[in-house]
């Protein structure tokens, strides 16, 4: 068979939806790098630019302490009070001190509207307002598993500096900077339809607290207004009374504030209509931001204005931190506010600001490349001749002009737009392009699935590759002359894109006429496929997916036995056969055998039904489904408090355990693959029992209670530790051994025992001898393959030949393919259970069972149907592909997982290593293996949808077909397969092209959905996320496929060396 | 022959469209405040009730229904009662594949089984008129060349339109739209009529158009 063209055609597949994932990614996923360096007094520019240069942080602070109150989801709309309003909403004129306090006392108040920067959600706004930075969807840096705040931000700086900060409020605060407050009261934020807890949390201890002396920074949380938006909306009676009862806060505040102490009261992010917040809408990013100090703080103001002016987020820290005399946060890309300044310290106070800005965009720009060369260059150009203008002026002693105070803010505002150019905004250049690349590499999948044997035999891989690389080069050669600088992203997108045209094209070229029809694409199988994606692009489908996958299943599972029934092979007709001219109709089956296949075809299909029922209890719940509860069984069996629950969890979970190794042990002493002494055979005999006793060992283990068995903590401890490694490493090591020698065959020369003794007639391969190599073997495997059969219909026991021939006897040769992928999944599900809480033993043994559900209906429909097919022998249709591939993504949610970041199992990073771990790739990798579980479990068992309908294929039918054979040899189950060795690799490719097609075609849809709805409202908490999951799993799924169809080339590389081996001591 | 089978067939479906009409609308003039979406058990019990009744009227009438070998009261009996347990153990059937797609199983059972009850009325009864009891006969019927006259074609048609709308009904369930008829069961119940309807109104046309192609063998 051609192994490598079939490898690296699916290699090459794999590439151009990596590539198209990669540029669409780019373009639409916004990454930034965390710069974890921290700000000190003494950071200056290097030396020779300012010698003479003021401090980083003024010695004297303006203000030396700070009341800050965050009213969460405080919209710039409340904070408006306008007294001609008579019938005002629920929301409008409920706070009238700050309108008041900004006009009776101007210089001492002020308010503007304060735009947040997307994704405005609370944490991200958090973390925006402290670090002034511009937190983006997802912030690399290296805070695994943790949400701990890294960068440099004000609450570090002010700790440093020696400050007390207090915090009382949000309890996400304490999770974003832990061990950074003074004293902090958090309180539970979670419950989005408490309003009260928090705020009087609050209420009960800031009084008191201010009153005291026992602070310098004072932050409150309140998460009242936001909690009632989201439950109510902003329009209702409830509204009303949390503004106002906000109102009452602000003023008891102020009334206690000192001369020195500055009050800050600040939403962080707004509302929509309907009380949600997370987009980029105007309603949402615009929050209210009102300053007031107890001595006057602003200079009296130039113009009398009406309308609030906007201040962009990210502009309070370095505001903050220069009023409070501490560094700015190394990160800031902030602008001071300058009416908080007096008129002769502002320059000062920009050139500060704009030296750190400076500093940090040089740093992170020999970190990162994706702030564009050009503007970079040209920012730098305008910082030297800000800066040299300053120093001159500094010099001179002369007052620095006055466009140095504009351009220096126009410089600090294009960093910022540079920034959030480059963070905060698509590319949809390149978004198009991964989608143009991800639609091509769809087509060509199917055209590759649909022309699998003329591809493979026309090679016509080598051109289009290397053709495309060739682009790829000109391209970068041609940014290279043009640009100066190579983007990785378009060469690499150019190559794969021309590679894939010239492919089609020359496709189009050998493809036989009538091939590619398009109405073949409207099949059942894929217009459930098309369902599944069309699914994806509805923010509500993508929520209740688990269900969605599991209809779709359902639908089709059962589509399978109506098709046949209306083809007419389900129930043999009885003597119809005598109407039709004998002639047409090829041979039926034997109605017996028609029986038997039906009642296995129904009951698959019974068993695919419960499983997939039965599976829906497994599911965990997103926070947008409302009355959801999840799973009992995604609880750690140690958190369970009744202990006759518990008890009964670990019972079940043990007897799931115990039937998927004993069900794996069936099925390959039933196949005969147990005999030989090969490691592959000690791998199923001792390694796969061994892991399983540890895996038992190690759930009770991790299941007692702390406070039980005291004497025995240090044991417990250590099994925690121990007990997981070993089960590892002993399924690591079967897979090894399984890779090393796959073959689980045993040979037995018959011919000294045979109790005849005398002269043996010759086999009737001898025949043949003289002829090829080839012709042996062809004729040996049929040889081979009757052996086993005998074996397999006495269990075993040695028979005297019926014929008395010298033969060999081959144990397990009929499942030489089949056994080592059975085997190998069965390893790796053990792992992959072990990373996963206790409960899901039970979703595991249900994955096992419904594979084998579905892998018996496949090889049973294509048995009663196989007098219909005249296509290839070995083809595998689309519907028993799209069901494997479906329940892929079934048990992705029956296994308690959803496409949502906070529900990534992170637990899974420390089985077995309980203290933590000091790298990040293991943990990752981990993570990565519990969460596609499922999806890693399929790809790798997916050619044994080829196999099963060989493994099944129905005895003496062939044999009266081929008009009555002498002992109907011409079973040989997967030894047909070496028979024909061209079919083979072109059906492998075949099915290994459609499984990718079809996860391709998720990640297209999900592609799409994230491009199309890019401005949705549920675009970060719903499509995004999806996206991610969806990619990395093509992208673990695939990789996974490639190491199935590796294992069968492995496994066909051992068999041919095995005959090899064998013709010469049999043919002589 | 084939113009008079498909004109009677025509207006056969024409009453049972009529009978849904009258379904739908006796309510409305007998209960007060009553409404599709509302009051949905009393709409779908009587327009079952409505199709059933001339559904039996019409066959009886016909005499499509295959004819019985024996002509005995005690044979007859049997049969009727064993109509009734088949079409009860299709409204069962119908209960858990509809469970088993995902309906609630303990809360609002009510419902489900309703539905049930309306998708036997759409399809087994049709079945029990035109075959009678005899589950090998619509195992039959439901093959490529199963149908043995135009009849068995038209069930086939309104069966399979019947059963598809009903699975379409489910598709606006998980939206989020909160409207009343996403409400359990309403859409599929309205998907399962309105693919009977759509039945009913396909079934002649598809039969005339094809008429060349349908050949059907004598039993």
């Amino acid at each position: 068979m051609k192994r490598l063209p079939v490898l690296a055609l699916l290699l090459w597949i794999c590439c151009v939806f990596y590539v198209g994932i990669f540029l669409f990614v780019g373009g639409f996923l916004l990454v930034r790098l965390e710069v974890n360096r921290t700000s000190t007094c003494e950071d200056v520019l290097p030396p020779s630019y300012d010698a003479t240069s003021p401090d980083f942080c003024p010695r004297h602070p303006r203000v030396r302490r700070a009341v800050i109150l965050v009213v969460d989801a405080l919209k710039a709309e409340f904070a408006r009070y306008d007294p001609g309003n008579l019938s005002p909403r629920p929301f409008e004129n409920k706070l009238p001190v700050l309108g008041e306090t900004v006009s009776s006392r101007a210089s001492q108040a002020r308010l503007y509207t304060f735009r947040a920067d997307p994704p405005t959600t609370t944490m991200q706004r958090i973390k925006g307002f402290t670090t002034g930075s511009l937190p983006t969807f997802i912030d690399v840096g290296n805070n695994f598993a943790s949400s701990a705040v890294l960068e440099d931000n004000l609450i570090h700086q002010l700790g440093q500096a020696g400050k007390r900060v207090v915090f009382m409020g949000d309890d996400t605060w304490v999770s974003l900077f832990p061990k950074k407050f003074h004293r902090s009261l958090p309180f539970p934020s979670f419950n989005v339809k408490d309003l009260h807890t928090v705020d009087n949390g609050i209420l009960q201890n800031i009084f008191p607290t201010m009153d005291g002396d026992d602070w310098d920074v004072l932050i409150a949380h309140f998460l009242g207004v936001d909690h009632c938006g989201h439950r109510f909306g902003p329009d209702h009676p409830a509204m009303a009374e949390k503004l106002t009862q906000m109102d009452g806060v602000i003023r008891s505040v102020m009334k206690r504030l000192q001369n020195d102490t500055l009050l800050v009261v600040m939403g962080d992010h707004g509302m929509t209509d309907t009380g949600d917040h997370g987009g980029e809408s105007q309603k949402e990013t615009d929050a209210a931001l009102f300053l007031y100090s107890g001595s006057p703080l602003f200079p009296a103001p130039d113009a009398q204005q009406v309308e609030p002016e906007v201040v962009p987020q990210t502009d309070l820290v370095p505001t903050l931190a220069l009023l409070l005399g501490v560094p700015i946060p190394y990160s800031s890309v902030g602008q001071v506010m300058l009416p908080l300044f007096p008129r002769n310290s502002q320059v000062e106070a920009l050139w500060i600001n704009a030296k750190q800005v400076h500093r940090f965009l040089e740093t992170y720009s020999s970190m990162a490349n994706d702030i564009p060369a050009d503007s970079l260059s040209q920012l730098r150009a305008r910082f030297s001749q800000i800066s040299s203008q300053y120093m001159s002026s500094i010099r001179d002693g002369t007052p620095p002009p006055p466009e140095l105070l504009a351009s220096m803010q126009e410089y600090l505002s294009s960093v910022r737009e540079t920034c959030r150019a480059s963070w905060a905004r698509f590319n949809p250049l390149k978004m198009a392009a991964g989608l143009l690349v991800l639609g091509f590499g769809c087509i060509l999948c199917y055209v590759i699935s649909e022309l699998s044997v003329v591809i493979l035999q026309g090679a016509m891989l080598k051109t289009p590759v290397l053709a495309g690389l060739m682009v790829g080069g000109a391209v970068a050669v041609g940014q290279i002359f043009t640009l100066g600088y190579v983007e990785v992203s378009w060469c690499l997108g150019a190559a794969v894109l021309f590679s894939e045209a010239l492919f089609l094209w020359r496709a189009r070229r050998v493809c036989p006429r009538g091939r590619l029809s398009h109405w073949s694409l409207l099949t059942p199988p894929l217009l459930v496929l098309l369902l599944r994606c069309a699914s994806l692009l509805s923010d509500s489908y993508v929520i209740s997916e688990g269900r969605v996958v599991t209809f779709l299943l359902f639908s089709l599972g059962v589509y399978v036995p109506l098709q046949l029934n209306w083809d007419g092979l389900l129930f043999p007709a009885p003597s119809t056969d005598t109407q039709k001219p004998p002639g047409l109709l090829a041979p039926s089956l034997p109605p017996s055998v028609v029986r038997r296949e039906t009642g296995a075809l129904l009951v698959c299909t019974g068993v695919l039904v419960a499983c997939l029922y039965l599976s829906l209890s497994f599911h965990s719940c997103r926070e947008e489904q409302g009355a959801c509860q999840p799973s009992v069984f995604l609880t750690q069996l140690s958190r369970v408090q009744d202990s006759r629950l518990r008890n009964l969890h670990y019972v079940l979970s043990l007897a799931s355990l115990s039937a998927w190794a004993f069900l794996l042990h069936r099925w390959l002493r039933h196949y005969g693959n147990l005999n030989c002494t090969g490691v592959g055979v000690f791998t199923a005999r001792c390694l796969l029992p061994l892991a399983s006793i540890c895996m038992g060992l190690h759930w009770a283990v991790s299941a007692t209670p702390d406070d039980t068995f005291r004497n025995l903590a240090e044991l417990i401890s250590l099994g925690q530790v121990i007990l997981p490694r070993i089960a590892f490493g002993l399924l690591g090591l079967g897979s090894l051994l399984l890779w090393l020698d796959p073959l689980t065959v045993f040979l037995k020369t018959r011919a000294p025992l045979n109790s005849r003794g005398a002269v043996v007639p010759p086999p009737r391969y001898r025949a043949s001898t003289g002829i090829s190599p080839q012709a042996e073997l062809h004729h040996l495997i049929p040889q081979l393959y009757q052996r086993i059969r005998q074996s397999l219909d006495n269990e075993g026991v040695k028979v005297t030949d019926p014929d008395g021939r010298p033969a060999v006897e081959a144990y397990g040769l009929g499942t030489v393919y089949s056994a080592p992928l059975v085997l190998l999944c069965g390893l790796m599900g053990l792992g992959m259970l072990l990373l996963h809480p206790e409960g899901m033993a039970l979703a595991f043994l249900l994955l096992l069972l419904q594979a084998a559900a579905l892998l018996h209906l496949h090889a049973s429909s294509s048995n009663l149907s196989s007098q219909q097919s005249h296509s290839s022998v070995f083809s595998v249709p689309w519907t028993p592909v799209v069901l494997w591939s479906l329940a892929a993504s079934q048990f992705f949610h029956a296994t308690g997982h959803l496409p949502t970041f906070p529900s990534i199992q992170w637990g899974a990073a420390f089985v077995g290593f309980p203290q933590g771990h000091t790298g990040t790739a293991l943990p990752a990798s981990l993570v990565t293996l519990n969460t596609f579980s499922s999806h890693i479990l399929f790809a790798v068992g997916c050619p044994l949808l080829l196999f099963w309908p060989l493994v099944h294929e129905l005895r003496g039918y062939r044999t009266s077909r081929s008009g009555g054979g002498e002992d109907g040899d011409e079973v040989v189950m997967e030894m047909r397969l070496r028979e024909n060795p061209q079919q083979f690799s072109s059906a492998l490719l075949q099915l290994a092209a459609r499984y990718l097609f079809i996860n391709g075609a998720q990640v297209l849809a999900s592609v799409c959905a994230a491009a199309i709805l890019r401005r949705h409202l549920m675009v970060w908490k719903v499509f995004a996320p999806k996206l991610m999951f969806e990619a990395s799993a093509f992208i673990v799924g695939s990789v996974f496929v490639l190491v199935g169809v590796a294992l069968v080339m492995r496994v066909d590389a051992a068999v041919a060396h095995l005959f090899q081996r064998l013709i010469p001591e049999n043919s002589r | 022959m084939w113009e008079v089978e498909i004109r009677g067939m025509a207006s056969a479906h024409a009453l049972l469209a009529g009978s849904v009409l009258v379904g739908s609308l006796m309510p409305a003039l007998t209960v007060e405040n009553s409404s599709v979406y509302g009051t949905h058990l009393v709409w779908l019990y009587s327009v079952s009730a409505c199709i059933a009744v001339v559904n039996i009227a019409v066959f009886w009438l016909l005499g499509i229904s295959p004819p019985t070998k024996k002509n005995t009261l005690s044979y007859k009996l049997s049969r009727l009662i064993r109509s009734c347990l088949y079409f009860l153990l299709s409204c069962l059937f119908f209960h858990t594949v509809v469970v088993l797609y995902g309906a609630p199983l303990l809360e609002s059972a009510l419902e489900t089984f309703s539905l049930a009850v309306l998708l036997s009325t759409l399809t087994t009864l049709r079945c029990l008129c035109m075959l009678g009891p005899n589950v090998q006969a619509w195992i039959r019927v439901f093959s490529r060349d199963g149908a043995m006259s135009v009849w068995d074609t038209s069930l086939q048609i309104t069966t399979g339109c019947s059963v598809v709308g009903a699975w379409l009904g489910a598709f606006p369930i998980p939206l989020d739209w909160d409207r009343p008829w996403q409400v359990w069961p309403i859409s599929c119940s309205l998907g399962a009529t309105g693919g009977f309807l759509t039945g009913l109104l396909a079934a002649p046309i598809w039969i005339r158009w094809h008429r060349k192609q349908l050949t059907y063998k004598l039993k």
